[in-house]
């Protein structure tokens, strides 16, 4: 095939995929297993220095926050993020310097609240790097390359563009049609956080909403870490199997975590925490504002659970769910 | 400013009416945080009641209660046909779906080509931007993409953008098929404070198509690095009307977190 432009960014978590398909066979377990633990080794056993690393959800919706506060906690360095319209999670871990590199479809922003100013800062001072641009569609499709077990996956994005020149893909003619067409690289994380409703204590899950990219990034992924509002009985889950979006044997650990999605929202649980978003935007203008969060929410408290008391415990959280019901107006701390 | 019946409006209201103005009945539109969605709220209240919404993170067909703060959240999904994901919707676009895209930018050049990327170099950036996000994608596939800017200046209309995130016209005729995208595709609609503009048939050049009621030739110029074509007769925009502000503020954002108040 004739290649006809190639993108100068940093190809990152490519494996040729018999290499991954060894992986699979030499690592992820077909074993109907328990495979339940607490947040804390979950992180320890399968988030190690150096690794690539992708959050499950979309922007501030259904991201595993339990796990990015947990991976601060530990004290993990030198991570690659996905920017996969990664927020509130990104920016946390790019201020508190666990993740120096970052492959950018959507990152240093918090949508309609505003820029991130931790992150951006980290960035434009040089302190994190960003290794390739990418689009929304273009990183999904690295998942779904990487899902199908094959190098690549084409598509019509991407071309003519800047984004395409900073990017891992390559431009080919294609040959059947005979026009420039692009291959977009495979991409296996070597660990993915994904929050769901509802699974079972083998990593069974059910999500309500949308799936966003997480039906991909669960099978890419090489180690898998579920957090889940809930554990339930795996009778549940056969009673009803096409409610399964990811099933077990894709999945490393499981971690029950209640809210474990915090400040960030979950369909049909509870909404944003709209005045902790307004909190951290405001806060994280400076690094002594970033430690002074980390501080209050992450290293002076020992698990999620305390976390959450000291965002404002049970009023809060309830205060959330009616949110989330629309019983309750929206409040937006954040404007200007 | 005032409309006919003496109600005065500020210039986000100006936009989002301007915006939904676009979008026809039994089209689908693409829509993203911010105005694009408050433009597509507008729409099916109005004029376009059948107006199909779809999400870039999953959510297709919904019918908003009130204004979602992000693309993924579950209010996306409020009365929505289906609850699907990023691949699927934009496998859609990409396949030919999808009519309208609406998108921003920080930066826009003559041929509609938007910067959300980096202001400075890439690699040493002034300003880093949050990225293409969905925006590459939509406005590679999309059969008609429209752009809104609610800060035309010298500063946001460049001779050259710091960065080519999302494709316009390119560099001119032709361009785009010559990369490889989609045929027949490309930005249809500027939006701005000013004016609407279109681009040239043939030069694929920014066009100014009408002027918002009170603005002067000179102000598009004054606040536009390139050279915009002025054809010899243009139109003049038209105004939001009672109805439509009534709507705006009271059902689609009551708290004025985008429109303002």
């Amino acid at each position: 095939m004739e290649i006809l432009q190639e993108g100068q960014g940093e190809l990152i978590g490519w494996h040729d995929p018999d290499e991954n398909r060894q992986f699979v066979l030499e690592n992820k377990s077909r074993a109907l297993k328990d495979k339940t633990m607490s947040a804390k080794e979950a992180v320890s056993r399968f988030v190690q220095d150096g690794y690539f690393i992708a959050s499950g959800g979309f922007g501030h919706v259904r991201v595993s926050m339990c796990i990015v506060y947990e991976i601060i906690r530990q004290g993990k360095r030198n991570l690659i993020m996905a920017g996969k319209t990664a927020v509130h999670d990104l920016d946390v871990l790019v201020g508190n310097e666990c993740v120096n590199r970052v492959e950018t479809a959507y990152s240093f922003g918090h949508e309609v609240r505003g820029l991130s100013p931790a992150s951006r800062r980290m960035v434009e001072t040089g302190r994190c790097k960003v290794v390739a641009e990418t689009s929304n569609a273009g990183y999904q499709w690295r998942f779904l390359a990487g899902m199908m077990g094959v190098p690549f996956i084409p598509s019509r994005n991407l071309l003519g563009t800047d984004t395409g020149k900073y990017s891992s893909i390559k431009v080919v003619r294609d040959p059947f049609s005979g026009k420039p067409v692009t291959l977009i690289p495979a991409a296996y994380p070597d660990a993915a956080f994904i929050h769901v409703h509802r699974c079972d204590k083998y990593g069974n899950s059910q999500i309500d909403g949308i799936m966003v990219e997480d039906f991909e990034l669960a099978r890419c992924a090489r180690r898998l870490i579920i957090t889940t509002e809930k554990i339930i009985d795996n009778e549940v889950i056969r009673a009803e199997p096409w409610r399964t979006v990811i099933p077990f044997y894709l999945v490393d650990a499981v971690v029950e975590q209640r809210y474990g999605s915090h400040p960030c929202e979950l369909h049909g649980q509870y909404f944003f925490d709209e005045e902790h978003l307004a909190e951290w935007l405001s806060v994280s203008k400076t690094d002594e504002g970033v430690k002074e969060y980390s501080q209050k929410y992450i290293f002076g408290v020992s698990d999620f659970d305390q976390y959450l008391e000291v965002c404002g415990g049970a009023k809060k959280l309830d205060f959330l769910t009616r949110r989330e019901a629309m019983e309750v107006p929206l409040i937006t701390p954040w404007r200007k | 400013m005032g409309n006919e019946q003496g109600k005065s409006y500020n210039m986000r209201e100006f936009l989002a009416f301007t915006a939904a103005g676009i979008l026809e009945d039994g089209k689908s539109a693409f829509v993203g945080t911010g105005l694009p969605m408050i433009a597509g709220m507008l729409a099916q209240k109005t004029h376009a009641p059948n107006l199909l919404l779809i999400f870039e993170a999953g959510s297709i067909g919904p019918q908003l209660p009130e204004l979602p703060i992000s693309v993924g959240q579950g209010l996306t999904c409020y009365r929505a046909v289906a609850a699907s994901s990023m691949h699927d919707v934009m496998s859609a676009c990409q396949a030919g779906f999808i009519d309208y895209g609406f998108l921003g930018g920080a930066q826009i050049d003559v041929y509609g080509n938007i910067n959300t990327t980096c202001i400075g170099e890439h690699d040493h950036p002034k300003v880093r931007l949050p990225g293409s996000g969905g925006a590459n994608d939509i406005a590679s596939f999309s059969h008609k993409t429209v752009l809104m800017f609610g800060a035309q200046s010298k500063r946001t209309f460049v001779e050259k953008l710091d960065f080519l995130t999302t494709p316009g016209f390119l560099y001119g005729p032709g361009a785009r098929e010559k990369a490889g995208l989609p045929a027949n595709t490309g930005p249809y609609r500027v939006i701005t404070q000013l004016a609407v503009y279109g681009f040239h048939e043939k030069s694929r050049k920014m066009m100014m198509l009408s002027l918002h009621p009170g603005v002067s030739v000179e102000e598009v110029r004054d606040n536009c690095s390139f050279d915009v074509i002025i054809p010899e007769k243009y139109g003049l925009s038209p105004e939001p009307t009672t109805r439509h502000l009534e709507l705006l503020r009271k059902e689609i954002d009551p708290t004025g977190m985008l429109i303002g108040k």
